[in-house]
């Protein structure tokens, strides 16, 4: 009889509820039990309000046991877990689990599904396939498939993929670069690290495509140190794809040269802004350049660069393989294909949802979220990170698409929805993003170091009422100056959530 | 935690590649390591990499990860941003502090207590790491369990 597969994930949302635990729980009983069984550390489907989720495969399906902690582990057991047995954590066979099954999975298919660090399990779910056919079909015919899938950055900025592919290829020069931001910084986002714990020969076969596509020899992923789990993972992977002949000179006798260097960050929020990037890849302090000239021309270490997010990149070899047509018929007017949408803060089924673009918040939040943890009703979502809007209930119909946010005064951004229940108070949240502003601002230009700070003390004197109207019309000044005037997002966007407050929860400041 | 010798920073400069743009890598190995990045260090990094001594002291300053003071043996780290908040970091920040009786920043006997701004944990929140591991639902009950642990991990 073949050995029965069980699989622990080890992502750090899972592994930050006990996953390690039980994995080691479910290696002893095993043992004990002299039940002979495969373990494998696979990544996480990305239900994070259902880890650790345990399955065994039996007759090829997986049967899904939801929230197990190592103590239930003698338990199941006893109810025949290798069998896929009947237990209060038992929630059926994987692929029937609505969350699941009601995504639009193009980038994370193979999260969960694999191991991450197997590359024959890679390889027998279509890895390296995309970067095949590229070889086989020249760097043309990738950069017309990224250009016609419409696929915009996922970092946040929303730039078409396609046009800075094509820039970067046509920029003369010998030596130029992929640079994959991995600084996934954004509170409430996760989605990056999800696609490196759970898919990173995914990310390396696109950066490899990317490479390719643009002439670029090597690639960097600048990935924040806030992540000791992807790193582990990540730089295993690198290695694997390495020593497969996957990466390094002539790949499979291509004649085509690519190596990945992984970096880490070192906990400072505007590295994921892409110039204090390349500065923080070149050893020096993580401050904002000037742009133009653009990092497409003169990027790290001054060659034409592909700066791309994670997910961005992940996203190519998919569209290589289906063709770029077949992305951009999924989503919305210039929202093409499908995003990560990251469900966080107070929820009750926080998690990884992958949809296309023109679902609505209200559809992500209560479909797929089941409203708040807390079970009180919601009072403001934050879609975009820190840098984003405060959205009031009463907008929560808005369909997730780049340009219905900005109409809105909000940002998509890279898909975080943090939400927040009614004892939320925003005036506190408001005082929040301009602190946040003052810890982070690189220092480069006034209106995002000074005014930040000045912002913390308008704010504070409208809190304790003091002259709550003229610091109110000073407040939105000082919101005019940074906005328009701030050298990058950091400063000029912080003014996004502040002014949301002020627009829709003013109330907040008197009964502070 | 200890304390860097020059040996050893040579060595690490060395698996660098001796290359002043690797200056990040290097510090973050060492923090990694050590915890920490003594004042000789800075002086012996600007002239193993060629560097000025301000270049090196600048980037040590700059980054968040790069502490100039010994820290505790523990590292224990409440996230502060946005979607931990929605979930009570705030107050679990303050019991923290209590508990500890100490102040972020601080350092007291064997523990170090900061802030962090996204632990990348945000659909299980609040989430706190403790020498380099993120815990997730942490509420203030659980918080206490995982400072025994850390603590009878010694």
């Amino acid at each position: 009889m073949a050995r029965t597969k069980i699989y622990v994930p080890r992502e750090t949302a899972a592994v930050s509820v006990g996953a390690d635990e039980v994995a080691l729980a479910i290696a002893q009983v095993a043992k004990k039990t002299g039940t002979d069984i495969e373990l494998i550390r696979n990544g996480s489907w990305g239900a994070s309000w259902l880890e650790p989720l345990v399955e065994v495969e039996v007759d090829g399906a997986r049967i899904a046991y939801a929230n197990v902690s190592a103590s239930d582990v003698q338990g199941l057991f006893e109810a025949d877990l290798p069998n896929g047995g009947e237990h209060e954590r038992r929630l059926g066979p994987t692929i029937e689990i609505p969350y699941l099954i009601n995504q639009d999975r193009w980038t994370f298919w193979r999260c969960g599904l694999i191991d991450p660090l197997s590359i024959e399990d890679f390889e027998l779910h279509q890895g390296f396939k995309a970067l095949t056919k590229a070889f086989r079909e020249g760097s043309d015919a990738v950069l017309d498939a990224v250009m016609a899938s419409g696929l915009r950055g996922r970092g946040g900025a929303g730039f078409p993929t396609g046009i800075k592919w094509r820039t970067v290829a046509d920029a003369p020069g010998e030596q130029k670069y992929i640079a994959c931001n991995a600084d996934e910084g954004d509170s409430g986002t996760f989605s990056d690290r999800i696609l490196m714990e759970s898919d990173p020969m995914g990310l390396i076969e696109s950066m490899a495509i990317a490479g390719f596509a643009v002439g670029a020899s090597k690639g960097y992923i600048y990935l924040r140190s806030e992540y000791p789990l992807t790193h582990s993972i990540l730089s295993r992977a690198i290695a694997t794809a390495r020593d497969a002949g996957w990466l390094g000179d002539s790949i499979k006798d291509s004649g085509f040269d690519f190596d990945i260097e992984l970096h880490l960050g070192a906990g400072s929020y505007v590295c994921g802004e892409e110039t204090a990037m390349l500065e923080s890849l070149e050893g020096k302090k993580g401050i904002v350049r000037f742009k133009p000239p653009l990092p497409a021309h003169e990027g790290l270490f001054g060659k034409p660069t592909v700066v791309n997010n994670v997910v961005t990149l992940a996203s190519v070899a998919n569209i290589v393989n289906m063709g770029g047509e077949r992305y951009a018929g999924m989503g919305v007017d210039r929202s093409k294909g499908t995003l990560a949408f990251q469900l966080a803060g107070n929820i009750k089924r926080g998690g990884l949802v992958e949809k296309s673009f023109g679902i609505t918040l209200r559809e992500l939040i209560d479909d797929f979220g089941g409203g708040t943890a807390s079970g009180r009703p919601i009072k403001a979502v934050q879609v975009g990170g820190p840098l984003g809007a405060y959205i009031p209930v009463e907008q929560l119909d808005t369909p997730l698409d780049y340009e219905a946010f900005v109409d809105i005064g909000a940002m998509v951004g890279h898909g975080g929805i943090v939400v927040f229940d009614d004892t939320a108070n925003m005036a506190e949240l408001a005082r929040f993003a301009m602190e946040f502003c003052a810890i982070e601002s690189c220092g480069k230009c006034t209106p995002c170091r000074i005014g930040s700070t000045r912002g913390v003390e308008v704010v504070d004197r409208m809190i304790a009422g003091d002259q709550r109207e003229d610091n109110y019309d000073l407040l939105v000044e000082l919101c005019d100056t940074m906005e328009d005037a701030s050298l990058c997002a950091m400063g000029g966007m912080t003014p996004y959530p502040v002014r949301s407050v002020l627009k829709y929860f003013a109330e907040d400041f008197a009964s502070s | 935690m200890a304390r860097i010798d020059q040996e050893t920073t040579s060595e690490i400069v060395a698996e660098y590649g001796s290359k002043p743009e690797m200056l990040v890598q290097v510090l973050q190995t060492i923090v990694g390591r050590f915890g920490w990045i003594p004042d000789e260090t800075i002086r012996q990094l600007a002239e193993e990499l060629n560097l000025s001594r301000a270049d090196v002291h600048g980037v040590v300053e700059y980054y968040h990860d790069f502490r100039t003071a010994e820290p505790g043996e523990h590292i224990v780290k409440i996230c502060q941003a946005e979607a931990c908040q929605a979930m009570g970091s705030r107050k679990l920040t303050d019991y923290a502090q209590k508990i500890l009786a100490m102040s972020l920043h601080d350092t007291e006997n064997d523990v170090t207590l900061e802030p962090v701004y996204c632990l990348g944990n945000c659909a299980c929140a609040p989430a706190v790491m403790i020498n380099g591991k993120t815990h997730g639902r942490v509420d203030e009950t659980r918080f206490n369990a995982l400072l025994d642990d850390m603590r009878g991990s010694d």
